[in-house]
Order: C-alpha cells, then sequence, then structure tokens
C-alpha cells in the first residue's frame, strides 16, 4: 500500500502548490471531509428510504430523477444503500487505522526508549513484518480469527502497525536524546509521563499525515476484502460487498457496482489530497 | 570487487536470510493460532470424524511432538522445499502451487512491464507539452492513483467487454484475456511511478547539465530522452519494494474479479476454507519474493545508479 511511498514524499516533496491554491484545496478537503462524517453520522439527512427495502417491481431500473444511482437486482435503491454503508465502510476503516496507528505508537516509542538491545529486537520484528505485503497479512489474519467486519479491521489495522512502528520510532529517537526530555529525565518524570507528554506531540505531525492516507489505504483494503467475501455478511450495504454483489450483473445494470465503488475513490482521493495538503505546510 | 563491495553485498544477504528465517517462525506461529485444536482443523468440520481418525491425523502430522521439534521440523522441510500438506485437499501444498505460479508471474511481469511504460510515456509526452498540459496530466494521475484496482477492473470490465465487446470478459485465458487485467494493475501503478517520476525529471531539469545541453543547441525532446529520462527512472528502482508489494496484493484482487486462475484464487479460496497451510505458504512464499527482489535491486542499485558509486568509494 502507499503508506511507505508517502514515507519516500515525505522526504522529497518540492513546496509545490503553495499559497491559493493549496488553501483551496485545504478548504475544499475539509468541507467534503464533513461532508461525509455527516453521511456517516446521520445518513438520514441526505435519504428519506431504508437501504434494506426490496421492490420486486422496481429491480434493474437504470440511473433516474427518483433513483439517482438506479435500482439494484431486488428493487433496492443504490444510492440509499450507497449513503448507508459510508458507516460501516468508513468505521471499518478508521477502526484499522486506529489499531495501527495505536500498535505504532506503543511499539515505536518503547523502541525509542528502550535500550539497544530491545530497539534491535523490535525493529528486526518490524523488518519480518514489512516483508509480508500488507494485503496478504491481512488475508493471513482474517483466515486465523475468520470474517466480519470487526475482524477485517483488526486483520488491516495489524498489517498497517509495522509501519506506523517506524515512523514513531524514526521520529522519537531524536526527541528523546534531546536536551529538555534529558532535562525531563533528569527531574525524575517517569517515563510514560516524558513519553506522553513530550515526545509524543513531536511525533504527531508527520503521524497524522500518514494515518489520513492511511486512512483512503485501509478503506480500499477494507472493500477489497469484502469484495474477495470476506467481509461483512450479505444484506450489509457495506460498499466492497454491494461491488461483489454488482459484479454479476456488469453487462446489464454497471450501476450497481459502478456507485458504490465511486464512493470509495471520492473519501481515497478527500483524504489524499488533505493528507499531502497538511504534509505540505508543515514542509515549508 | 573489493574486500569491501564483497562485504556489503555478504551483510545485505544475511540481513536477507535473517528476515526470511523471521517470516517463517511467524507463519508457523500463525499455524498454531488458529482457535481450537490443530487436528480438529486438519479433520474438518465432518462430524464422522472417530477418535481412531484423530488419533491417525495426530500420528501422521506429528503433533504429539514438543513444539520445538514441530518448529525444527517446520524449518527442515521448508529447506528441502515440502512445503506442507492441505488440509482440505489432503495433498501437498507444492503441488496445488504448481500449476497457478504460471499465471499469476505473467500477470505481474506484464503489469509492472505496461505500469513502467505508461508512466514513462506519460511523463515524456507532459514534458514537451504546456503548463495547462502538465496540470492536466497531475490532477488525472492523482485521481487514477487513488482508484482502486478493484472497482477500476469493474470499469475497464464495462466498458470493454460488455459495452465495446473488444475484450473477453471474465474467465479467459490466452494473450487477449491478459490485456484487461493488466491494465488493471498497471494504470493505477503507472499514474503513481508517473507523479514520482514527473518530480525527478524537473529536478534533472534544472540541474546544470541540462542548460549546457540546451546551449549545445539540443532540442526539448532531445533533452528528455537522452538525459533527464535516465534521472527520472531512478525512482522506479527505489520504489520496487512497494511496486512489488503492491503487484502482489493487486493479482490477489484482480485474479478473483476476472475469474482468472492463479496463487491469489488459490488464496483466497484457501482463506475461506480456513486451510491455513496453504494460507501461511503463499503467504510465506509472497515474502520470500519480496525479500528476494529488494535484495537484488539494492545489490544493483549502486551499479544502475553511478552516483551511488562514487558516494560509497569516498
Amino acid at each position: 500500500m502507499s503508506v511507505e511511498l508517502e514515507l519516500e514524499r515525505v522526504a522529497t516533496a518540492p513546496p509545490a502548490l503553495v499559497g491559493r491554491r493549496q488553501r483551496a484545496v485545504l478548504l475544499a478537503g475539509t468541507v467534503l471531509l464533513v461532508v461525509f462524517a455527516a453521511v456517516m453520522l446521520f445518513p438520514s439527512l441526505l435519504t428519506a428510504g431504508a437501504p434494506d427495502v426490496t421492490d420486486t417491481a422496481r429491480t434493474f431500473r437504470s440511473p433516474s430523477l427518483t433513483h439517482p444511482f438506479g435500482t439494484d437486482q431486488l428493487g433496492r435503491d443504490v444510492y440509499t444503500r450507497v449513503v448507508h454503508g459510508a458507516r460501516i465502510s468508513l468505521l471499518t476503516g478508521i477502526g484499522a487505522v486506529i489499531i495501527g496507528v495505536g500498535g505504532g505508537i506503543l511499539l515505536g516509542l518503547v523502541s525509542a526508549a528502550a535500550g539497544r538491545v530491545v530497539d534491535g529486537v523490535l525493529m528486526r520484528f518490524v523488518d519480518v513484518l514489512l516483508a509480508f505485503p500488507e494485503l496478504l497479512l491481512a488475508l493471513l489474519v482474517v483466515a486465523i480469527i475468520g470474517r466480519g467486519s470487526a475482524n477485517v479491521a483488526l486483520a488491516i489495522g495489524l498489517a498497517a502497525v509495522p509501519h506506523f512502528a517506524r515512523l514513531v520510532r524514526g521520529q522519537a529517537f531524536a526527541v528523546i536524546r534531546s536536551e529538555y526530555v534529558e532535562a525531563a529525565r533528569g527531574l525524575g518524570v517517569p517515563p510514560w509521563r516524558y513519553l506522553t507528554r513530550h515526545v509524543l506531540p513531536n511525533v504527531a505531525g508527520p503521524l497524522v499525515v500518514l494515518a489520513s492516507i492511511g486512512t483512503g489505504s485501509a478503506i480500499t483494503a477494507a472493500a477489497g476484502l469484502s469484495i474477495l467475501g470476506l467481509g461483512p455478511a450479505a444484506p450489509s450495504p457495506e460498499w466492497g460487498a454491494m461491488l461483489a454483489d454488482g459484479q454479476e450483473y456488469l453487462g446489464t445494470a454497471w450501476w450497481i457496482a459502478v456507485f458504490p465503488g465511486l464512493a470509495v475513490v471520492a473519501v481515497v482521493l478527500t483524504l489524499t489530497l488533505l493528507g499531502r495538503n497538511i504534509q505540505a505546510r508543515a514542509i515549508r | 570487487m573489493t574486500a569491501a563491495v564483497l562485504r556489503h553485498v555478504g551483510r545485505r544477504l544475511a540481513a536477507g536470510v535473517l528476515v526470511l528465517w523471521g517470516a517463517a517462525t511467524l507463519t508457523f506461529v500463525a499455524l498454531h493460532l488458529v482457535p481450537g485444536d490443530q487436528a480438529d482443523a486438519i479433520l474438518g468440520p465432518s462430524l464422522t470424524a472417530t477418535p481412531q481418525l484423530r488419533a491417525q491425523v495426530i500420528a501422521d502430522y506429528g503433533l504429539d511432538r514438543p513444539v520445538v521439534v514441530q518448529y525444527l521440523d517446520y524449518l527442515g522441510s521448508l529447506l528441502t522445499g515440502d512445503l506442507g500438506r492441505s488440509y482440505q485437499r489432503d495433498m501437498p501444498v507444492e503441488r496445488l502451487l504448481a500449476d497457478q505460479v504460471l499465471p499469476t508471474m505473467q500477470l505481474a511481469v506484464s503489469a509492472a512491464l505496461a505500469g513502467l511504460a505508461i508512466a514513462v510515456i506519460a511523463v515524456v509526452v507532459t514534458a514537451a507539452s504546456g503548463r495547462v498540459g502538465r496540470t492536466a496530466a497531475t490532477v488525472l494521475e492523482l485521481v487514477v492513483a487513488s482508484v482502486p484496482n478493484f472497482w477500476l477492473g469493474l470499469v475497464l470490465l464495462t466498458l470493454f467487454s460488455f459495452r465495446f465487446p473488444i475484450f473477453p470478459s471474465i474467465g479467459a485465458s490466452g494473450g487477449l484475456g491478459l490485456v484487461l487485467p493488466t491494465l488493471t494493475l498497471a494504470l493505477p501503478l503507472g499514474a503513481t511511478l508517473a507523479q514520482v517520476m514527473r518530480q525527478e525529471l524537473e529536478r534533472a531539469d534544472r540541474a546544470p547539465f541540462a542548460l549546457s545541453v540546451r546551449a549545445r543547441g539540443a532540442g526539448e525532446l532531445r533533452l528528455v530522452l537522452a538525459h533527464t529520462l535516465r534521472h527520472a527512472v531512478t525512482p522506479a528502482v527505489t520504489l520496487s519494494a512497494w511496486i512489488v508489494g503492491s503487484l502482489i496484493g493487486g493479482t490477489v484482487l484482480v485474479e478473483n474479479i476476472f475469474a482468472r486462475p492463479g496463487i491469489g484464487r488459490l488464496l483466497v479460496g484457501a482463506v475461506m476454507s480456513k486451510d491455513i497451510p496453504v494460507v501461511t505458504t503463499v503467504v510465506l512464499l509472497s515474502a520470500v519474493t519480496f525479500v528476494l527482489i529488494n535484495t537484488v535491486v539494492d545489490l544493483l542499485y549502486p551499479v544502475i545508479d553511478p552516483r551511488l558509486r562514487a558516494e560509497r568509494a569516498r
């Protein structure tokens, strides 16, 4: 996934997109993010219908004014399902990133604060985890703990831990050896306290960038696992499951699969733009 | 070939071996992490399993031995090419894999080459065009790079298989059947590469040597093709780890969407049926491929980029 690539970019990004254009992107991204959050929390704001209402008289209707995204094989309104699917799809991605960031902070801080031996062992462990492509590591976890949304989030989160751990460890390493942390230690401040009060805030910047872009990747990965049949069970309006459903009817009713996918694209694009925008500001 | 170079190569290879040993250990742990008894996992959900059959399985798989012995045995058999036995199909995993490797390799290699070609063409064409063209390309690349490959696959199928029946739809074999799956993987890959390559090309374009080439009266196209492009291609080498990782993950999704034979489909089938030895083996093999390619690329890096050789000599 592109987390590694983004790390590369953090180091090499040119000061492009500065000034007015950058502010416009930030504004547009924030507005979109608020819209997505609203859809996730209050889907009924955007649609009056329910996602599971079938209507056998209205199957496979192409997009129209009454059904902007058309209807599916059971006559359900695809637009209503996409709106109601936002919650489960976004929460799976967000949950995965929380697990990834949490695990990464824990592993990274311990590694940076502990002695050479612990640091060496932990980082070699991270190296080993990084040798597995993320999607395959997630598949391995799902094979062990089983399918379903919560398990998918856990699997993707665990697969992301080494990436976040490496970032946190790298950033924290220098901070821990700085003079003010040295001073805090000299004053007898316990490790958990100076780590959370002084070191963590200094790691937060790059972590937010990576978490923002990582959320997009996690949502994509979750939808991917759903398409493979490992996500939530059948009637759920989860975007990946809808895509898998629509796959059978591509020749006759493309809209069943295309619109849920478009929702994934919109979210990922917003998060990527926002992440890069914050990153460009930080570098300046 | 000095002693320093040899030492560097040796250290890099040793690091690779160490990571692979860790990966094998991790997959062994995964085999034992499955909830419930391993013998039950092998016997599957069948209720006809008699105590005798259970005892037989435990004896056959050596499950009554200490874990350490089982671990050493596992490592030993991996080294001799014995990759374990499938729980579901009761045959050696390597036999299951044998027919699936080639289709996956075909897809991955053709996608890597196509992605690189797309990136190079996009960068060269836009380098010659003006600011408007470049901005349009930048936006397009950003969008394409963000598109999940599974969705791109479905859109390509809708357009070029159903609406305009140029390419066969799912389940097709042969050259024509390879086009859409390849494009599905290659387009986002190419877009991402193009983003990084353009950045590098523009950096090279501002370098003093570019000015001197221009002063000699060379045209812009010649400057790009003969001089700056090679600078732009180096990030493709730096990103090889990311490329390999995303291709391995990508083939899993694309094979399942296009119903192509391959390792990815085998893997998902195994995840569904909880055939853990098949899952761990495929995941381990992907790590081996990943580490192998990255080690080779790492070692070749100074050969590709002479500037690094100079740095190391200093």
